[in-house]
């Protein structure tokens, strides 16, 4: 049970957060916070992906694009003019189809966002397994232009594309309908529902990325760290293990990105640009590249700082320097596991100090 | 196509091609010495034409030049000095990850120093409006000087490697870092005069290509990807090859252009790129047998 | 040690970013700003930043508005729509701006508009888009003139010149799609033919591959859509490969800057705009002459660098902002939107601003002149 207790402490702390600011009348904060969840969502399972199956992918908006992408271009299909036909028969006895007034007054119908969904996570799924059965094989540098390609193309696409809005990116997706009076949108009426739809989804990926972690899959993976040709010679399926490590963290990704569209109610092309994919590369590196909760808690951080714009013009800089500094001194990662001893060798360091000085001072 | 048309897209081929060539060059240069792959390569690209405009604005063009060349150089070198030498014992995703923030670095530095707007040389010879006509086809006299340029580096190199006792020291530490110390060779040495070298050709080639493609302080990512993938196109590790990579993609895209609509362009170079990471990793002039023995 | 002080560092940020949120200042007029300062689109932001930063300061100095101070909030969202979203609502919510000036790009501007709309809070964009303004969403309102416009003033001189045959090439921005766009809709209607169209990326950095397969068409003009710097690229690529039909671009060319980068070619470079840029050549009784020098000649002594019409748009968006507060029945969102729809008659940078219940544009035509490039200045083209 050991393993689920930090995942209780992140339940109690989210109920708590929410709590805090509504008392303090700050609820306005969820927002962010909101939209920090779905990228932690793109960050933990990117930190898996990095941090336990060794491999870098530059390319981790590519999968937050399809996810969003897929969505919005799906439920921004107005329905209403194709009335009659037979595949509209079909949608609409399912019940798939919702109706919805805009703002300007017009009626439109819209595809049930369950269907994007379905469809996000198949894409997304699949774009991974496509491209990693091969992309897994190469090393290190290799393996990260690969990765950065396929973010390229994505990001191409959806700029070169008349479906996906070009520049300029596709705006007015619909709310979706997650359950009865609980909807996925920017409203700020429903701000405090959706605060706990995106960190619920947090919680579920981390037991999810736990589990894994300590499951057969997890076990193979961490044999690689000590070496990949004895993993292979004991009869590991290595290359096996980290194609599943790669879809899963894709389609973590994917689902981020539906359901941040949905949120924000538009998705543009920058979502799918390399400095974003770089920007989860960073996150991961400096959480501390296999430390789940790093990813979590500096992905959190710096996005929430970001989105409020506390950066201000320098918001890529202060990237960059982190990145940087974290790297050069403490490789590990700032959040570590041993950040506690860590405080702790700190004071008794400190009395050692004032010991050695009242020593000092008895010499004199 | 006409055959003037013809020549005119190798023209424009040749042009972009040895842009991306200069790139590669100081990518192989840097991974032959330490294994690394910088990915700041395209800042030094940005920094020598902008430090060389700024210049221009005080003296002659060629002293201005030269100072650029050397100052990016130093760049290059106390990048190697204060960051990647405390790394060497990091996993090469660690390097990727340093490379990358340092480039970030430099590109919001650019930003701070100049600011967001374009600048550009003046051309070398002639103007923006003179052309030179080569059987039909007309090129600007710059396209010349670039080449002219990019010819001087790669032989430049290519002797210096072969015949300087620094370039061979240098090569040594490429083949084997380990043996190449335990004949007396300063490896530290070799690994810091890469960087400044590489950093040095890339500011040239800013210099050169500045008048034609005007330098902008976010321009050194795209060119670092483009650089990239002609870098592995001719075999990583291979200056000389990844020159013949550059014109080759350069030629691909211009042609492809002539077919295709331009705004997935840069799609082509990109499938390009995993096709040939994925059957050829040793790259188009690479040996594949060569290329297993390394680790990248 | 390092490790504490950082953890302390990072707490600290947060901290303070979290209390400093929500203060309410009573007695201002609070106006937020989303620009692109920096980023993909920065040679549109970074000067409006700087010209609604000095607008307000000037203002401020001057008395403020019927007696009260204008605070600014500036956003820098650096073309992101995700910070455009995250920071209208941080404006709407917490800060409690009476109006939102920008975002500078087309796609920033969509990704809001609803946004603004449902929450009723006054927006005035310094992005292009037709669809910003169309369909009309009561609170929404922008400064640059339409695109339409632009397209039409093209062709009309085309028309007097005598050309029939040409080449469009655009950038992939939402500028140049939308450009394209208005440039094949309206081709018909004045009897010219698009025998290319294509669209190159916004960070190329030579275009002479392009520009052959343009030649080939043997068209009579080339027209370039853009606002990135690849705007000074194409005429030198043009001079290079010997074309010497003449190329038009978009109003996005009004920059001296572009002119500077591209030297010689340059000359001769025909295109649309609003009057800013020839300012001191207009007739002394023109309406728009005096704030157009007073605006150029005061950010040109400030920042040490010429006008741009993005600055322009910025200068035009904050000045009717200004112009509403003073006029508002009430000093609040709804008495704000009011008060814009009925200016009429507003000398700004763009043109005479004429706001209607079913135009949120309010400029016309005549807001735009054709210019050309002489001896490396704008000159009118006659």
């Amino acid at each position: 049970m050991k393993r689920y207790t930090s995942v209780l402490i992140l339940c109690i702390f989210i109920i708590l957060v929410q709590v805090f600011t509504q008392v303090l009348g700050q609820a306005f904060l969820l927002t962010q916070m909101t939209m920090s969840a779905y990228y932690v969502l793109v960050a933990i399972g990117l930190c898996m992906v990095m941090g336990y199956a060794g491999q870098i992918s530059l390319g981790q908006a590519g999968f937050f694009a399809i996810g969003g992408y897929t969505t919005a271009s799906l439920s921004t299909i107005d329905f209403t003019p194709f009335g009659g036909t037979l595949f509209y028969k079909i949608l609409d006895s399912l019940g798939l189809l919702i109706s919805m007034e805009t703002l300007y007054g017009e009626t439109v119908l819209y595809l049930s966002p369950w269907i994007s969904l379905a469809a996000a996570i198949l894409i997304s799924a699949l774009a991974a397994y496509i491209l990693g059965v091969p992309v897994l094989h190469l090393k290190g540098h290799y393996r990260a232009m690969a990765t950065m390609g396929f973010g390229i193309i994505v990001y191409r696409i959806v700029l070169g594309s008349k479906v996906f809005g070009e520049a300029d990116g596709i705006t007015n997706v619909p709310g979706f309908p997650l359950a009865p009076g609980i909807q996925v949108s920017g409203d700020f009426t429903s701000r405090i529902s959706n605060y706990y739809v995106a960190w619920i989804l947090v919680v579920l990926a981390m037991l999810l990325l736990i589990n894994l972690i300590n499951s057969r899959v997890g076990r193979a993976l961490r044999s690689l760290h000590g070496s990949e040709e004895a993993a292979d010679a004991m009869g590991v399926d290595t290359s096996r293990y980290k194609v599943i490590v790669f879809v899963i963290g894709a389609v973590l990704a994917g689902v981020a990105g539906f359901f941040m569209t949905h949120y924000n109610g538009g998705i543009g092309p920058s979502e799918a640009s390399v400095t974003k994919s770089v920007r989860y590369v960073a996150i991961v590196a400096v959480g501390g590249m296999a430390n789940l909760w790093g990813a979590l808690i500096m992905g959190f951080l710096l996005n929430f700082l970001s989105l409020r714009g506390v950066f201000g013009h320098l918001d890529d800089a202060v990237f960059g320097v982190t990145l940087v500094l974290i790297m050069m001194f403490m490789p590990e990662g700032f959040i570590r596991m041993s950040l506690l001893s860590d405080i702790k060798s700190f004071f008794l360091r400190i009395s050692a100090r004032e010991k050695s000085k009242t020593g000092g001072a008895d010499e004199s | 196509m006409s055959g003037e048309q013809f020549l005119q897209y190798i023209f424009a081929g040749i042009t972009v091609g040895s842009i991306y060539a200069f790139v590669a060059i100081g990518y192989n240069i840097i991974y032959n010495t330490t294994g690394i792959i910088n990915f700041a390569q395209g800042e030094f690209v940005m920094l020598g034409g902008m430090i060389a405009y700024t210049f221009s604005g005080f003296m002659p063009l060629l002293p201005a030049i030269v100072s650029a060349v050397l100052i990016t150089a130093l760049v290059g070198g106390i990048i190697e000095n204060v960051f990647i030498r405390r790394m060497r014992k990091t996993s090469v995703m660690g390097m990727i990850v340093i490379t990358i923030g340092i480039s970030i670095l430099l590109r919001e530095a650019a930003l701070y120093i100049w600011d967001e707007q374009i600048r550009a040389l003046s051309f070398f010879t002639g103007s923006e409006v003179s052309s030179v006509n080569i059987f039909g086809a007309r090129i600007s006299p710059q396209v010349l000087w670039v080449l002219g340029v990019t010819v001087v580096i790669v032989s430049g190199l290519f002797f210096f490697l072969k015949y300087t006792l620094t370039g061979q020291a240098m090569r040594a530490c490429s083949e084997n870092p380990r043996a190449a110390k335990l004949c007396g060779i300063r490896t530290d040495k070799m690994v810091n005069l890469s960087f400044m070298l590489s950093a040095g050709i890339g500011a040239l080639g800013g210099c050169v290509v500045s008048p034609l493609t005007q330098t902008h302080y976010a321009m050194g990512s795209d060119l670092a990807i483009k650089g990239f993938t002609v870098a592995i196109l001719g075999g990583l590790g291979n200056p000389i090859a990844a020159v013949a990579a550059g014109l080759l993609l350069g030629l691909i895209e211009a042609f492809s252009i002539s077919i295709l609509p331009m705004a997935f362009k840069d799609v082509i170079a990109i499938v390009i790129l995993l096709v040939i990471l994925v059957a050829k990793p040793s790259g188009l002039f690479g040996s594949s047998q060569a290329s297993s023995l390394k680790d990248y | 040690m390092k490790k504490i002080g950082t953890v302390l560092l990072i707490i600290g940020l947060f901290a303070s970013s979290v209390f400093a949120a929500g203060q309410n200042d009573e007695g201002t007029i609070k106006v937020g700003a989303i620009l692109a300062v920096t980023g993909g689109a920065s040679f549109l932001g970074a000067p409006e930043a700087k010209t609604i930063e000095m607008v307000v300061e000037d203002i401020n100095a001057a008395g403020g508005v019927n007696g009260k101070m204008i605070e600014l909030i500036i956003k820098d969202s650096a073309a992101n729509p995700e910070k455009a979203i995250s920071f209208a609502k941080q404006l709407i919510e917490e800060d409690n701006v009476i109006a939102i000036v920008g975002p500078s790009t087309s796609g920033e501007t969509m990704q809001i508009k609803d946004l603004c709309q449902s929450y009723k809070v006054p927006l005035v964009s310094c992005a292009a888009a037709e669809a910003i303004v169309d369909p009309v969403a009561s609170y929404v309102f922008k400064t640059p003139q339409k695109d339409n416009y632009v397209a039409e003033w093209i062709y009309t001189t085309m028309n007097s010149m005598g050309i029939k045959k040409i080449g469009v090439i655009a950038a992939n921005t939402g500028f140049g799609n939308a450009g394209k766009g208005q440039l094949e809709k309206y081709a018909p209607d004045f009897g010219i033919e698009i025998v290319i169209a294509e669209t190159y990326d916004k960070a190329s950095t030579d275009l002479t591959a392009l520009l052959t397969k343009v030649k080939a068409q043997n068209v009579e003009a080339v027209v370039n859509w853009s606002i990135v710097p690849a705007q000074s690229i194409v005429p030198k690529n043009m001079k290079q490969l010997g074309m010497e039909v003449p190329l038009f671009q978009s109003h996005g060319f009004g920059n001296i800057k572009y002119v500077e980068a591209a030297g010689e070619a340059a000359e001769g470079i025909i295109f649309p705009a609003g009057r800013l840029l020839i300012a001191e050549k207009l007739a002394d009784n023109d309406p728009q002459k005096k704030n157009l020098v007073a605006y150029k000649s005061a950010y040109e002594t400030k920042y040490n660098e010429a006008v741009s019409t993005f600055g322009g748009h910025a200068y035009d968006a904050i000045m009717l902002v200004i112009e509403a507060a003073g006029n508002a029945k009430t000093l609040d969102r709804a008495g704000i939107r009011d008060a814009l729809e009925a200016i009429s008659g507003f000398p700004g940078t763009g043109g005479i601003f004429n706001f209607t219940p079913s135009d949120h544009n309010g400029l016309g035509m005549d807001s735009l002149e054709m210019l050309i490039v002489k001896n490396g200045q704008f000159d009118r083209l006659k």
